[in-house]
């Protein structure tokens, strides 16, 4: 809340600390924005939304300050989730809204909540293992990929990797040997 | 995808204009992000830092993506495309910091102008300008070039980033940190394609180690300190690359051995009285490149995109 404050004041507006209402309000529509390219999830399953605030200046003026997160630097979801956040909030009534990024610490594919897993599963895609934590000089791995992931589909742990590069930079390739079908697996980043 | 999300046609209709294109005008990459140098840093030497790593990864990215329909199956294209996104959200961030420490940096265009300043440094820039290592700038090959090219940049990014996180400049700490993670994955497709290509046929393992010879040459100069590098290593804001010797020594050394390749005996490619790409002297190829990924931006400076 410090943190919020600060960064409030440093914008020339006041926290608003009797806006609990509001705040909730927009945070509710915040969250229901859902991933532009995977959409069975929305950013809070995802992980990628950081905060939602709601800041009022000197004549009283409402906005809403959202911090999202990329997955991958490179993500180029990031102005779809921009717009999509700038109109779900103008429906919920908030006409300012400055969406911020936060770059620290970097997304991790362990924010994936429970619920987005799940999400994952029910459409077919297989979802992450916990993320690397690293330290130091990082691994050179040549052998056959990191841990392979059971199928999706059927369940089997016959699932051999087709490439760590999928449709979108945060997906891999896989394909089931048991029941033949290719899958995506979501990348433990 | 479940129902609740109707037909792709449904938002057409009402809405505004934003819809339509990622067009709802000015988008900072660096929105919210406090870009304050850190203390005792001067911001045009922050400024040349950043553009050099920028400018590595935004060559290194513009060259993989002319593999785009190229590679030789979808998913080796997909991944050159992965990479190629990869860097070149690495190159936006680090030409936006560069622009946020030292607005000098920026070429200037006409009043009025809706090009951002990290498209204006990939854009408006001439060749001199550029502070890449050569190895991102040399043509493309055959396949086999690409795996050396990437292996041999990867190897020393990896490194570099690993140290990078713990600089002073908590743009750089958290552009780093992320980058990590990313080029994890690049080092790894190329280690294991070189392997395959050096155990493959003796077509492929010819082929590699032609391209092997090509590129060495240039690779020293990614482990090559330039002054500048030197002190914002002391400062506690930049790595010295010549540090990551050692290390970049070992990694490509384990790959050499697994493949059963010799490490190559080629001396260094030489700049112009000692200097190179990361004083803006290039090779012809960086003209070529620049004209082709500069020209549209160019004949437009007023353009929306």
């Amino acid at each position: 809340m410090n943190a919020a404050r600060r960064a409030a004041e440093a914008a020339g507006r006041t926290h608003d600390p009797d806006a609990d209402d509001a705040r909730r309000r927009a945070a509710e529509a915040a969250g229901q924005v859902r991933d532009p390219e995977m959409p069975m999830l929305t950013l809070t399953d995802l992980g990628v939304l950081r905060g939602v605030e709601v800041e009022r200046d000197a004549n009283g003026a409402r906005t809403v300050v959202v911090s999202i997160t990329p997955t991958y630097t490179g993500c180029p979801a990031m102005g779809t989730m921009r717009d999509d956040l700038v109109h779900r909030l103008g429906d919920a009534g908030f006409d300012r809204v400055e969406v911020r990024v936060v770059l620290d610490p970097p997304w991790s594919s362990d924010w994936i909540s429970e619920r987005g897993r799940a999400a994952l599963r029910a459409a077919g895609l297989s979802a992450p293992g916990p993320a690397p934590r690293r330290t130091g000089p990082v691994a050179l791995t040549l052998g056959p990929a990191r841990t392979a992931p059971p199928c999706p589909r059927c369940g089997s742990a016959a699932t051999r990797l087709t490439s760590e590069f999928g449709a979108t930079a945060c997906k891999a390739l896989y394909r089931c040997t048991d029941c033949a079908e290719p899958f995506e697996h979501v990348k433990e980043i | 995808m479940n129902d609740e999300h109707g037909s792709v046609f449904d938002g057409l209709l009402g809405g505004d204009s934003s819809q339509w294109a990622f067009g709802t005008g000015f988008e900072d990459p660096l929105a919210g992000v406090d870009t304050t140098p850190p203390g005792g840093v001067d911001p045009a030497e922050l400024a040349t830092y950043c553009l050099m790593l920028g400018d590595d990864a935004l060559i290194m990215s513009q060259r993989l993506s002319e593999w785009c329909s190229r590679a030789p199956d979808l998913e080796e294209d997909i991944a050159l495309a992965n990479m190629a996104l990869d860097l070149l959200g690495q190159a936006r961030l680090l030409l936006a910091r560069a622009a946020a420490a030292d607005p000098r940096v920026v070429p200037a265009l006409p009043d009025g102008s809706p090009v951002p300043p990290e498209d204006a440094l990939a854009f408006f820039r001439d060749d001199r300008a550029f502070r890449n290592v050569r190895l991102a700038e040399v043509a493309n090959g055959d396949f086999a070039h690409v795996v050396v090219r990437l292996l041999l940049f990867s190897t020393a990014r990896l490194a570099l980033l690993e140290r990078l996180r713990a600089s002073r400049d908590t743009v750089l700490a958290a552009v780093a940190a992320k980058g990590v993670k990313e080029v994890t994955y690049h080092r790894d497709w190329a280690g294991r394609w070189f392997l395959t290509l050096a155990q493959g046929t003796e077509e492929s393992r010819r082929r590699l180690l032609s391209a092997l010879d090509a590129l060495w040459p240039l690779q020293p100069e990614l482990v090559a300190a330039h002054p500048l590098e030197r002190s914002l290593a002391l400062a506690g804001v930049g790595v010295d690359p010549a540090s990551l010797r050692e290390e970049v020594d070992a990694v490509l050394g384990q790959v050499f051995s697994l493949s059963d390749v010799g490490r190559p005996e080629r001396a260094p490619l030489a700049g112009v009285g000692g200097r190179t790409g990361r004083d803006g002297l290039h090779t012809e190829a960086l003209s070529l490149l620049l004209a082709e990924m500069q020209v549209v931006a160019r004949a437009h400076p007023d353009g929306r995109w």
